[in-house]
């Protein structure tokens, strides 16, 4: 357990000015602050805001341990400088550069400092090393997180863009299916389906399965349990585009379809909808 | 006590479910219901439970009862207004609710039992 | 995996059923699971708290918001100083298909939740434990 001496604290806020100066330069070298998806003095807020926070937390904390409820602002600093950076689609590297550009300039402080006690030079510079990189890693997970949140929303609305519920007609949805079902996303789907069903009081859903090529158990059980549920709901479902290779699987598989009916493309599906609906289509002459 | 209003609207009952129950009201709703239907010779029952963001096995077993009830009693009971996220659960529990029939809402419920009694 | 933050609630009477749904809706909300998820895990606890009621002779109910490397999750754990299963099997049938409700129906909840255990023996009181993840 190490910690950054009073000595070391006091000098770095005394030399304030000189530090952030330092650390900005060194950022421009390595060319992190010249990207103009961030402007300069929005860099030079968050620099002087980060070693503020610093200063405030080692005046109690362990820098060994971040934490603790003493590094809780930096760590939400953190948080924030790495969620910003994974939105305006920096990379990890990047973004830790931006604590670890820091070393190099408080080391430089120390040996100023400390330049007649070697042994305590090395224990604050131990100090300051392991401080930089645990928040260093910090960031980088904090990083990591945002990211993996972006895309986990990006497909989110991926799939409801590539599934949309259409209306046939009054009372008739439509589901066409295309791509390969995995089944998450035919969960998503499928509820998404039901609830249009009850926003709009259509009796009849067919889902077509024409753009599907294969179908596994997994995904033949999902689409079952979803045509049970839009009947327990008090409606029904078609399904639509059940090509010869699809019917062998569920045959194959032994699955029972229950009644529900089937119909080898979307236009019969509509034809039956329309009869359920005491509908018919009659040409004008 | 507290109880669940029971509606007539012509030859019908409407009960509209909108707390959450707890069991000892279900059972208090199924001897009102009982009663109802035998005080007004209603011709059928429509529960709605478009309020209701859960129904387990208690509500599940209530609701078979009523529709089992009223059967003998010559009604007929229509369940409207299941959440999708109900339907889903209650699939998913293995549950059907045999003998019950299900619309969507309560105006498509009135028309089922319309057409059921007249067809008789 | 670390535990945001955790409670207890009595599940000793009827209306304490309807209260721990409550509890659960809202903490399923608190841990941003689906609306779907949300209805299956409080329905489960439904289940499970009326058992520990009728069955357990009453009992509570602990929850804990739990959160891992990408997911946060429910856990609710109903234990009771009752009688205690003297038969797991039957216990584990669908108290939905027979009317009198013998089967406790933990089959069904398990089917609901992502991880689920029962410890109990006779005269050694009951637990379940179900958890549900983002």
């Amino acid at each position: 357990m190490s910690a950054l001496s009073q000595q070391t604290i006091d000098a770095t806020r005394k030399n304030e000015g000189h530090l952030l100066a330092s650390w900005q330069a060194n950022l421009d070298a390595s060319g992190a602050s010249r990207d103009s998806r961030i402007k300069q003095a929005e860099f030079e807020a968050q620099t002087r805001e980060f070693l503020r926070l610093l200063l405030a937390s080692a005046n109690g904390g362990d820098t060994a341990n971040i934490t603790g409820s003493e590094w809780a602002d930096v760590r939400g600093f953190l948080d924030g400088l790495s969620r910003s950076r994974a939105l305006q689609g920096f990379d990890s590297q990047t973004t830790a550069s931006f604590i670890f550009s820091l070393k190099r300039p408080l080391f430089e402080l120390l040996q100023t400092q400390y330049a007649n006690d070697a042994s305590e030079l090395a224990a604050q510079l131990w100090a300051v090393t392991e401080l930089l990189d645990t928040l260093g890693m910090y960031t980088v997970r904090a990083f990591q997180k945002s990211r993996e949140e972006v895309i986990a929303r990006q497909q989110e609305e991926l799939l409801e863009l590539s599934t949309p519920v259409v209306k046939l007609w009054d009372g008739v949805l439509a589901l066409p299916m295309i791509g390969t079902l995995d089944s998450q996303r035919t969960q998503v789907v499928m509820e998404s389906l039901l609830q249009r069903i009850v926003e709009t009081g259509s009796e009849i859903a067919i889902i077509d399965i024409t753009g599907v090529p294969t179908v596994d158990t997994l995904v033949a059980q999902h689409l079952l349990k979803t045509v049970t549920a839009i009947r327990l709901m008090g409606a029904d479902a078609i399904i639509s585009g059940v090509r010869p290779q699809i019917a062998q699987t569920i045959v194959h598989l032994g699955l029972d379809l229950q009644g529900i009916v089937t119909k080898a493309n979307l236009a019969d599906a509509l034809a039956l909808a329309l009869k359920r609906s005491g509908l018919t289509v009659t040409k004008a002459s | 006590m507290e109880r669940i209003p029971i509606l007539r609207m012509g030859d019908f009952l409407l009960v509209t479910i909108q707390v959450d129950m707890h069991d000892e009201l279900a059972i208090t709703l199924q001897d009102d219901l009982s009663e109802r239907i035998s005080k007004t010779s209603a011709r059928g029952v429509l529960i709605d439970i478009s309020a209701l963001d859960m129904v387990d096995s208690f509500i599940g077993r209530m609701i078979g009862t009523i529709s089992g009830l009223s059967k003998i009693m010559d009604a007929e009971t229509v369940l409207v207004g299941m959440q999708p996220a109900v339907a889903i659960t209650l699939v998913e529990l293995g549950l059907t609710l045999p003998g019950v029939i299900t619309a969507l809402n309560v105006e498509r419920g009135m028309n089922l039992l319309r057409e059921r009694v007249q067809s008789e | 995996m670390n535990v945001l933050k955790s409670g207890s609630q009595a599940v000793r009477i009827e209306q304490d059923v309807v209260l721990a749904r409550q509890t659960a809706r809202k903490l399923a909300v608190e841990a941003g699971l689906r609306l779907v998820d949300q209805t299956k895990l409080v329905t489960a606890a439904s289940e499970l708290a009326r058992n520990t009621v009728v069955y357990g002779r009453g009992g509570d109910m602990d929850w804990e918001l739990l959160e891992d490397e990408r997911r946060k999750g429910l856990r609710l754990t109903f234990r009771d100083q009752g009688p205690g299963i003297a038969d797991m099997k039957l216990a584990m049938t669908d108290g939905w298909t027979s009317g009198s409700g013998l089967g406790l129906g933990l089959t069904g909840a398990k089917r609901l939740v992502d991880d689920f255990s029962v410890e109990s023996a006779p005269g050694e009181g009951t637990r379940v434990m179900i958890c549900k993840w983002t």
